[in-house]
């Protein structure tokens, strides 16, 4: 099937993709090219090239049927070409197919206008039966055009004085229920007992029990008390997420007038209100969590959706300080090598190609602040030496129910996290094998310190071992040489 | 109270072979190791006094526990942190920051409390010990 050109190509009608300029395999991309790799299962009988062309078309500028106002532009320029396919190693009916997308068509800076191509229509076309996007090379001259983060790594530890070691957590739980006042007694004693920052869930904006300026009162009091009594800079991520940016911008607003280092929001606001948080945060010199709330509806499943790596790169580039990436151990999705190649993704300057971590592309992060990637849900301090081994040092290990939970109380909680940490970072930096004499290692600290013992005692043995569906597929060979 | 400000301020006080150790740690990464030391210790004051330059041709630890030992020396009764400092593209900061010298007695902060319109209140942090000039703090 070769390609049309002139008179042939555009006769009115219906011709296949491949023949309407969509695939190339011969296409070189450029260094300039924005580079997608999508998982595809085709329908059956439908040739994955055939597949792979359609969703390059429908992803640029095709429409279903021949249209002659293609003759007005550069169209052999702007549509995009895949020009790769293979077969997923160990899946049946699937192919990577590789994709090149000319700069020009897209906007510079905008994570909506970016999506609105590579994900606008193409997953629910037809020809294909499920269809993911595994991983985007984002090139240097499009990267150049976002801000990225407003704080990153270096100058949040910076801003905290805080260096060396993994930040730490707590989720105030129950999330939704307590009024302010109660509210803030767990922010208080969280910080106090250890913790760097306590954290509003997802779901806390401003309802009826607790109503959000309530809220902001009470754990800037909190916050502010603990930081009094530690003599470290403490701080709480105030949920800022609303209806409209209109009330967003007012409760950011008054966390600043209250002196929080920091304010939150969720991953379900979309796009284009996170970029405009982030201007907002650049602007006030605030910190920016960002909790994925509802990520794991199109992320999780391996055949269908968006890889969580990819949304880590469009977050890095919509600018987020902090964003939850996935523990390893605990009670949510993560295999190993999948969030080991989401942290490298937010925290590298520079990503090689590492397929056994998910990474298809070499991607230049062109000097773009990292993100903090934190690790939440389901962790304890008897996993510490698991976390810092997966995690290394630049994390925000976030224990909600492990340090909320403590037998002895919210400060002991936190103050076993805290010990349990130090001395796994101290162990680690003088050369112990903390994988494997990490429970011992933990054990010599709780003698002398009962708070660390509590929790041990509690959680030791707590693990949560199912099999993870988001790994990545490869086939290992002795000449990778990335 | 008991500050907290450092990597390892949870721990009992290190030693002489477990400053030694971190600071091996340090110069396995190239970091340069410097040594500072106040008598405010407030969570926001940046800048300590530096006992001499980061010590960026110093390879020995040992050459380095000798300047952390003198100044300690000089100083019995202040903050004394050793901090490592990362050049390379992308760091160009601190990368470790831990303490290995506190006063016997340690005062803490109060908090202050200004209450504002509304239910506006504008803390600051007070550090007891800067009631008194430098120099006669402790």
């Amino acid at each position: 099937m070769s390609e049309l050109t002139g008179e042939d190509r555009y006769k009115a009608g219906v011709i296949p993709y491949k023949q309407m300029g969509y695939w190339d395999g011969d296409y070189v991309p450029s260094e300039t090219d924005i580079i997608a790799l999508f998982r595809i299962t085709p329908q059956p009988g439908v040739d994955p090239e055939e597949a792979a062309a359609a969703v390059a078309g429908e992803s640029s500028t095709a429409t279903w049927t021949v249209v002659w106002t293609d003759r007005l532009t550069a169209a052999d320029l702007y549509r995009a070409k895949a020009y790769r396919v293979d077969p997923v190693p160990g899946q049946e009916d699937q192919f990577f197919a590789y994709i090149a997308y000319h700069l020009d068509l897209f906007e510079p800076g905008s994570i909506a206008n970016l999506t609105a191509s590579i994900i606008g229509n193409v997953f629910g076309f037809k020809a294909v039966k499920a269809l993911r996007l595994e991983d985007m090379r984002i090139p240097v001259a499009y990267v150049k055009t976002f801000d990225g983060p407003p704080t990153g790594i270096v100058v949040e530890r910076e801003r905290l004085d805080k260096f060396g070691r993994p930040l730490l957590g707590a989720t105030v739980k129950p999330k939704l229920g307590l009024s302010g006042r109660n509210y803030g007694r767990v922010v208080y004693e969280a910080l106090r007992g250890g913790l760097d920052f306590t954290k509003d869930d997802e779901n806390i904006n401003s309802q009826p029990f607790m109503h959000w300026r309530d809220r902001f009162l009470y754990c800037m009091e909190a916050v502010n008390k603990a930081q009094s009594a530690s003599g470290e800079v403490k701080g709480h991520y105030l949920n800022v997420t609303a209806a409209t940016m209109e009330d967003m911008y007012e409760r950011a607003e008054f966390a600043k007038d209250l002196g929080s280092v920091v304010v939150m929001i969720d991953l379900v606001i979309g796009y284009t209100a996170i970029q405009s948080m982030s201007k907002w945060a650049r602007r006030n010199d605030m910190v920016l969590h960002l909790h994925r709330a509802g990520h794991g509806t199109y992320t999780r499943q391996k055949n269908h959706g968006i890889s969580f790596r990819v949304i880590s790169k469009w977050m890095r580039l919509a600018g987020v300080d902090h964003i939850h990436a996935g523990t390893v151990v605990g009670k949510l999705e993560g295999d190993p090598n999948t969030v080991q190649g989401i942290y490298n993704v937010l925290r590298e300057s520079h990503n090689p190609v590492d397929l056994p971590k998910g990474i298809f592309f070499e991607q230049d992060w062109a000097g773009l602040r990292k993100v903090m990637p934190v690790a939440s849900g389901g962790i304890h301090a008897g996993q510490m030496h698991q976390l810092l081994t997966y995690l290394g040092d630049d994390v925000i290990l976030q224990f909600g129910g492990g340090t909320i939970g403590h037998p002895m109380g919210i400060a002991a909680g936190a103050t076993a996290n805290r010990v349990a940490l130090e001395a796994m970072v101290l162990a680690r930096n003088e050369g112990q094998d903390i994988w494997n004499k990490g429970p011992e290692i933990l054990n010599q600290a709780a003698k002398w310190s009962p708070a660390l013992q509590g929790a041990l005692d509690t959680w030791r043995d707590i693990t949560f071992n199912y099999a993870s569906t988001d790994t990545p597929d490869f086939v290992p060979t002795v000449s990778e040489t990335y | 109270m008991h500050l907290t400000q450092g990597q390892f301020s949870f721990l009992p006080p290190l030693t002489d072979e477990q400053i030694s150790a971190q600071i091996r740690w340090a110069l396995d990464h190239d970091w340069a190791v410097g040594v500072e030391f106040t008598d405010d210790p407030h969570p926001r004051n940046t800048y300590w006094d530096m006992w001499g330059m980061p010590m960026f041709d110093l390879r020995d630890p040992a050459a380095i526990l000798y300047e952390i030992n003198e100044c300690r020396r000089a100083y019995p009764t202040r903050y004394i942190r050793v901090t490592a400092f990362d050049s390379t593209r992308g760091w160009e900061a601190p990368r470790m920051s831990y303490l290995v010298n506190r006063p016997e007695e340690e005062p803490g902060f109060s908090i202050v409390r200004q209450e504002g319109e509304g239910r506006h209140i504008t803390y600051t942090t007070h550090s007891y010990a800067t009631e008194q000039p430098p120099g006669e703090r402790y």
